[in-house]
């Protein structure tokens, strides 16, 4: 499934924009950042509530295809430019992250 | 950054300045792009950042910031670690999954769990800490390319 197929059928939305065309293969959930940055798998929709700038470059070294900011959690400005900048894709919803990743993973199965 | 390439390789220099949370990664990020400019394989690219990351924000963390420098042979990938920070006392203690002295504040950044050393000795294939009390610490890692 494509990011731009997630953004379609999830409640999210689009806080910075990389390449929505790129295929998310997996879904995975933690906050912990030296945790998700060995465990993440590459192309996944990473959801977290971990929003700094940390959050990433964890997701670029991980080769994460996106990052959900689940429960709402907001990213400064600043931050978002520089994932514009590094085509980093972030989304973003209020919904919990469970239920967020429960849908990716139904998306992905279906 | 500094780029030789005369031999034995290519050698990266990154100083990792201190307290600076935002910067923290753009030495590893940059490292993944040559690397993968250079066509190493994914694997060993993922291994050098996740090792790399987790010793720049160690050095950021812990230890006021530092230099990296990194050689790239056709074996290996070897990176050097240097700071002036105050040292590990106990290295075995440090070593441990879960022991961290990070203050509350890095905590709340994601980071502090205890998972970097050990992350750093699982994902590369040599790891050398030598440290000594109010001097600093040097950690040698090497991935291999093979
Ligand atoms: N470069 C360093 N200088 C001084 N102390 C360090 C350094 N790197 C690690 N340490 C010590 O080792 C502990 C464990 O490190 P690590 O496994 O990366 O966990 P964390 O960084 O989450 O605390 C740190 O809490 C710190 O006390
Ligand atoms: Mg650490």
């Amino acid at each position: 499934m494509t990011i731009q197929t997630l953004t379609e059928k999830l409640p999210v939305s689009i806080l910075s924009e990389g390449d929505l065309s790129r295929q998310i293969t997996k879904v995975f959930c933690c906050d912990l950042l030296s945790i998700a940055m060995s465990k993440a798998p590459a192309d996944c929709a990473w959801v977290t509530v971990m929003g700094n700038v940390n959050t990433l470059a964890v997701a670029s070294l991980a080769d994460a295809a996106c990052v959900i900011l689940a429960e709402g959690t907001v990213l400064e400005e600043a931050i978002v430019e520089k994932a514009k900048m590094q085509g980093i894709t972030v989304l973003s919803t209020t919904q919990p992250v469970f239920e967020t990743a429960l849908s990716v993973y139904r998306l992905l199965e279906s | 950054m500094d780029v030789q390439s005369s031999t034995p390789g290519v050698v990266l220099k990154y100083v990792v300045s201190p307290n600076d949370f935002t910067r923290a990664g753009e030495a590893s990020s940059n490292v993944k792009n040559i690397l993968k400019q250079m066509g190493i394989s994914p694997d060993v690219i993922r291994k050098v950042s996740i090792a790399m990351y987790e010793g720049e924000i160690n050095m950021v963390i812990h230890a006021n910031g530092g230099d990296i420098t990194v050689t790239i042979t056709p074996e290996k990938i070897e990176m050097v670690l240097r700071d002036d920070g105050p040292g590990i006392p106990d290295v075995e203690k440090a070593m441990q999954a879960g022991y961290s002295t990070a203050p509350e504040q890095v905590r709340s950044l994601g980071f502090g769990a205890g998972m970097g050393l050990p992350n750093m000795k699982n994902y590369t294939d040599e790891m050398k800490i030598d440290t000594v009390l109010g001097v600093g610490t040097t950690v040698t890692m090497s991935v291999y390319i093979s």
